[in-house]
């Protein structure tokens, strides 16, 4: 059975990439938002901005990559949804292949299709001027991260994906994740936060993300935040997974 | 094995909340033949199928599907039938082909590119073959819905509803497919509300109403039910269904249909 998720997984994966490839809109609308903010940051409000320090295309871009993973995962939600609503996935269920695949399939293609959108936002932002001398095991790490903060998102994309009842509701889900970033180390730094909103900027995992992120690609020790930062991934990959498998289970009953 | 029936339900209920949808449904369909569950919009025909077809499950009753309990034995059901649901369930950004070859490939068969080319053109669908399927008719994309349940030589297939939405000509096209179908021996359990496709098609008709089958049998066992016919003389108008084909330059339904040169006056049975 091990083998059937496999390849019905692989067979999913190449259809919903194929579906990515006839619409790359998806893919550059992902990415457009996180790079007009990246822009207006940097050039219009980034000079009033006190970063102690370097440049503010550096400072930024680690919170920037994290809005285009919110954004992107919009799109996995809205593939799984237009799955559901045309009847296909019924279809696939009523077929004598592994149910899991169904799911897999699309989760492995936000993955792809999250990372090239991350692609062009830092190539915008190495055109913008931003540098890093991070070595090939720090970029290793910033990518393993960005994986896991994107499967994380994905999962919970899962849930409005099976459960809404049209597109708006969809796409409404991701909102709040994309303004999170903004309550949190990614474009000022907390300390000048006034007392409620710091205490709750430090403690949400926006913040030890971005700064573990900002640490391995300014080549800075990352200290307990990359600790952190990594609890809080597998933390909500986790409760995600567990949530989204149990809306599909509900949902095939 | 053989000698069971394709499909063995007996006792089937399925309530949401207060509302119960199915009140003990028995039916069994013969290997090989028709049937037609007709019942009109809420009757619990699709609820049913769902049952069937593993994609709900039943509070009560059983069924069987080629000797494999739906509730016990999910996987061999999978394994024995095809969905085609209400709407086609196709892959619109996909083209005809690349969806017959996206089943063939889940279903792990060899040659998913023979198998969709042979399909394509057995369903009048190769010209079609490279176009996204976005850019095909009703009637088009109903023909690929149910060439991609035939995928795998499933010995059961579950039609819901298969005509509705469609134009007359789609629909006579489907007929003809359905009818193909079985004469290779396929089972067939088809849901509708309009009488005339049951009457067409069917083997078997089982009348589902409220959540229960009021009444079960052949066409003429279900006419022999009511009061005998009563001959009437009647000109014979050209329907306007005869007209619309007529002028479009398709053979007249009349070729697969009998003429109505009689009325039956009946007294429709209310449950």
């Amino acid at each position: 059975m091990t083998t059937h998720v496999i390849s019905n997984s692989t067979v999913l994966f190449s259809r919903s990439l194929r579906h990515i490839l006839r619409s790359p809109d998806t893919i550059i609308t992902t990415a457009v938002t996180p790079i007009a903010m990246l822009l207006l940051f940097t050039y219009v409000l980034g000079g009033a901005i006190d970063v102690g320090g370097g440049s503010y295309v550096n400072y930024l871009l680690p919170g920037i990559l994290l809005i285009t993973i919110a954004s992107g995962i919009a799109y996995t939600a809205f593939r799984l949804f237009t799955d559901v609503s045309t009847g296909l996935f019924e279809r696939f269920q009523s077929m004598p292949i592994a149910r899991s695949s169904l799911l897999w399939g699309h989760v492995l293609t936000s993955v792809v299709a999250n990372l090239v959108s991350l692609a062009l936002v830092i190539g915008v932002a190495l055109i913008m001027g931003f540098r890093s001398g991070a070595g090939v095991l720090a970029w290793l790490a910033v990518l393993g991260l960005l994986v896991l903060f994107t499967l994380a998102l994905t999962w919970l994309a899962v849930i409005p994906g099976l459960t809404a009842k049209s597109v708006d509701g969809v796409s409404g889900f991701s909102y709040p994740l994309i303004f999170l970033p903004f309550i949190s180390s990614a474009f000022v730094p907390t300390a000048g936060m006034p007392g409620p909103v710091r205490w709750f900027a430090e403690h949400q995992p926006v913040t030890p993300i971005v700064n573990t992120l900002r640490n391995l690609l300014a080549e800075q020790p990352v200290g307990n935040d990359g600790w952190i930062a990594v609890a809080w991934s597998v933390g909500l990959l986790v409760v995600a997974y567990a949530l989204a498998m149990r809306t599909y289970r509900s949902k095939i009953a | 094995m053989h000698t069971k029936p394709a499909i063995q339900i007996a006792g089937l209920t399925k309530s949401y909340g207060e509302q119960s949808v199915l009140r003990g449904v028995d039916l069994t369909v013969a290997r090989g033949s028709i049937h037609a569950l007709l019942g009109s919009n809420g009757a619990g025909k699709t609820t049913t199928i769902r049952i069937l077809s593993t994609l709900l499950t039943a509070d009560g009753g059983t069924a069987q599907i080629d000797g494999h309990d739906v509730a016990t034995s999910p996987a061999e059901v999978r394994g024995a039938i095809s969905l085609t649901g209400q709407f086609a369930a196709v892959d619109e950004i996909l083209t005809g082909r690349e969806n017959l070859i996206l089943v063939a490939q889940l279903r792990r068969l060899a040659d998913p590119g023979q198998i969709a080319d042979d399909l394509l053109a057995r369903f009048d669908l190769t010209d079609a073959a490279g176009k996204r399927v976005a850019a095909y008719s009703g009637g088009m994309r109903r023909r690929l819905d149910i060439a991609m349940s035939l995928i795998g030589e499933p010995p059961v297939l579950f039609l819901d509803e298969p005509t509705t939405g469609l134009d007359p000509q789609s629909r006579i096209e489907v007929w003809k497919t359905i009818k193909e179908l079985a004469g290779r021996g396929m089972t067939i359990l088809l849901t509708t509300q309009y009488l005339d496709e049951a009457e067409q098609l069917a083997d078997r008709i089982s009348i589902l109403h409220e959540g229960s089958i009021i009444a079960d049998g052949t066409l003429a066992e279900l006419k022999a039910l009511f009061p005998p016919a009563e001959v009437t003389y009647v000109e014979k108008q050209p329907s306007l269904e005869d007209i619309f084909l007529a002028i479009i330059g398709h053979t007249s339904p009349s070729t697969i249909r009998p003429t109505a040169t009689t009325t039956t006056t009946t007294t429709a049975q209310k449950a």
